[in-house]
């Protein structure tokens, strides 16, 4: 019986799957979200479309706040890059969705990767404070730039067509997102399984030492913040063409302030964190409106309390798992696979 | 020369209420190293706890702002207990975060207890105006000029003679030497909190004069960062003296230049400032470099 993992050779360690168990999840958990759809109420489905956009935010953000340890308050903004970005290229130039899509992150990558630049002198709370500026200079390009972006004025797009469907409704939807999710959780986590990613993880921990090591950290930290942005912009692109309207307002401060809660909640540096988080995030206030609707007719005055509560409640569990559990519910989860793992004979130290 | 002394008066005043909330985000930066996000929100409430008792318990004004001052020194030594200290050590995200969270949670609870309409603040600045040339000159913001600098002499006072005052430079300087020589760390930093509150209540009644109470006030905690990065994110003069250089930069660009420039223009100027002064006027050189 097992009581820990011990592996004898590399290959094993630096495994994507280390354990049989993983894998058996992995499948279960991949059989599921296919199987989903089938079964789900529309509103469901409108929710796992919303998670899944969230997760490719969620996780393109972890590869810079959680891996590389750079503080982006700019999430908004860079999302704001894809949205637009996809939205303009398919109304103004005609493109095809896939290629403005490709191009809107592409674009993106780039915005992140000069708005990286500060992070050639900053680090830290300096650096959270320039890319708070990035944000509110991107916002207000955004709604002041009237001739390309239309201002305040919403883009309408087209909804994307895929081999002669129209993704128009939930569960048309649904398979593009979860894949593109799939896909950004499955390079995530090779990255960091590669050359390039463990650079970004040596930055985060000791920037001097791991400029003694080889690593150019300037020239990664650059790479992070477009790796960063490319998938944000993805995100951003997806909203788009999801909603199929955009508008600055889904844009805003508050948008990176939620996306950097999903990391605080699910753990920051890990590709299962992200998805926890933006699945939390995302689903609390959907729970919290569901609760809403239940009490209208018990106790209306509580109902009417209710937007104040789920604002109050983000912001507590924000707090609360700082305060509680600092890595998140991957930790959370990871305590109890390890429970269950060498069960009978865990203790706690 | 008309709009030239009105957007003066409006950008000075404006500025020394940024100087008010810059003045506690500098105060907590100091002894504690934590940036606040939550000083708009601590404005908002000291200027809807000001409104309540004004307005809704009918003190008098004088009874009204010491009433706001004293629940300001409680929220401010509360959210310390409670959410700050738990954190000490953490990384700089926590930090960030926590604040965060905070905003969240003070907002929620400002609309719960007071709504999300704007509400007509019980004005005791002195109304009218002074017609100087043919320039109308509010009143209300002349005398909240001075009122302010007053506010803020006292605290410069408070940090250079009182024990407590000096204790707290002690710990921004060296917090285990100051351990070392007696001073309570948590009880600084406890303080620093309640000092913050205590000038953003300041700030949010003033602002209430001249601009009434919604949740708009709030805004300015994300306007205060220009203010303190061009001052120094750890001196109090320099926050006190960018107030007004931030107020009255955007009092001119939205007065000459227009189109809602005055809106990103002091986000423009951080950024020049990060990367050329990145400890701005009068902060300690020695900041965190790559």
């Amino acid at each position: 019986m097992e009581c820990g993992v011990y592996f004898t050779d590399y290959r094993a360690d630096m495994a994507l799957r280390r354990k049989p168990a993983e894998r058996i999840r992995l499948w279960l958990f991949a059989i599921a979200a296919v199987a989903f759809p089938f079964v789900a109420t529309p509103y469901g489905l409108t929710l796992a479309n919303q998670v899944a956009i969230a997760v490719v935010g969620a996780i393109g953000l972890n590869i810079l706040v959680g891996y590389t340890g750079q503080i982006s308050l700019g999430q908004g903004a860079f999302m704001a890059v894809g949205a637009y970005g996809a939205g303009l290229l398919t109304l103004r130039l005609g493109l095809p969705w896939g290629v403005s899509m490709v191009l809107a992150a592409l674009l993106t990558a780039a915005v992140g990767a000069f708005f990286g630049l500060p992070s050639l002198r900053l680090k830290g709370l300096y650096l959270a404070v320039a890319t708070l500026a990035a944000q509110e200079i991107v916002e207000w390009v955004v709604t002041h730039w009237t001739a390309l972006t239309g201002g305040t004025e919403a883009l309408v797009l087209p909804p994307p067509m895929l081999a002669g469907v129209r993704l128009n409704t939930d569960f048309r939807f649904y398979w593009l997102a979860v894949s593109i999710a799939a896909g950004t959780a499955l390079f995530t986590a090779n990255l960091f399984r590669s050359r390039v990613g463990r650079a970004f993880v040596a930055i985060r921990d000791q920037d001097i030492a791991a400029g003694t090591m080889g690593v150019n950290v300037f020239r990664y930290k650059l790479l992070a913040f477009a790796t960063s942005s490319f998938f944000v912009g993805l995100a951003g692109a997806l909203i788009a063409f999801y909603r199929t309207i955009v508008s600055w307002e889904r844009f805003t401060l508050e948008t990176s302030v939620v996306y950097l809660a999903m990391l605080i909640v699910g753990g920051l540096g890990s590709v299962s964190g992200a998805f926890f988080g933006a699945t939390l995030i995302t689903l609390l206030p959907a729970g919290i409106g569901t609760v809403g609707r239940a009490l209208q007719d018990t106790a209306p005055a509580v109902a009417s309390l209710l937007p104040h509560v789920q604002q109050a409640l983000f912001g507590a569990v924000i707090i609360l798992f700082l305060v509680f559990e600092p890595e998140g519910l991957a930790k959370l989860w990871r305590n109890v696979k390890d429970y269950f793992h060498v069960w009978p004979f865990g203790y706690r130290s | 020369m008309d709009v030239f002394l009105q957007l003066t008066v409006s950008g000075l005043s404006n500025g020394m209420v940024y100087a008010l909330a810059a003045v506690g985000l500098v105060v907590i930066y100091k002894s504690s190293d934590v940036i606040n996000f939550a000083q708009g929100e601590l404005l908002l409430f000291g200027a809807y706890l000001s409104f309540s008792a004004i307005a809704q318990f009918g003190l008098p004004w004088n009874g009204g702002v010491a009433v706001t001052l004293v629940f300001a020194v409680g929220l401010g030594l509360l959210i310390e207990r409670l959410a700050l200290r738990p954190l000490i050590g953490q990384p700089v995200i926590s930090m960030i975060m926590v604040t965060v969270g905070l905003s969240s949670v003070l907002r929620a609870v400002t609309t719960a207890i007071w709504g999300a309409q704007p509400r007509t603040f019980p004005v005791f600045l002195p109304g009218g105006g002074i017609t100087v040339g043919s320039a109308v000159l509010g009143m209300d913001r002349l005398v909240l000029i001075p009122t302010a600098a007053i506010v803020l002499v006292l605290f410069g006072l408070f940090f250079r003679y009182t024990r407590d005052g000096i204790a707290m430079r002690a710990i921004a300087d060296d917090q285990q030497a100051a351990l070392s020589m007696g001073i309570s760390v948590k009880r600084m930093i406890g303080l620093a909190w309640a000092l913050a509150c205590v000038s953003a209540a300041l700030g949010g009644v003033m602002l209430g004069n001249i601009v009434g109470v919604s949740q708009n006030i709030s805004a300015i905690g994300l306007r205060v960062f220009p203010v303190v990065i061009l001052g120094g994110l750890d001196s109090i003069a320099g926050a006190v003296i960018a107030g007004p250089i931030i107020g009255l930069l955007e009092a001119y660009t939205g007065g000459y230049v227009g189109h809602g420039l005055n809106l990103v223009v002091p986000f423009v100027a951080l950024i020049v400032i990060l990367m050329v002064r990145p400890y701005g006027l009068f902060g300690r050189p020695v900041i965190e470099r790559v």
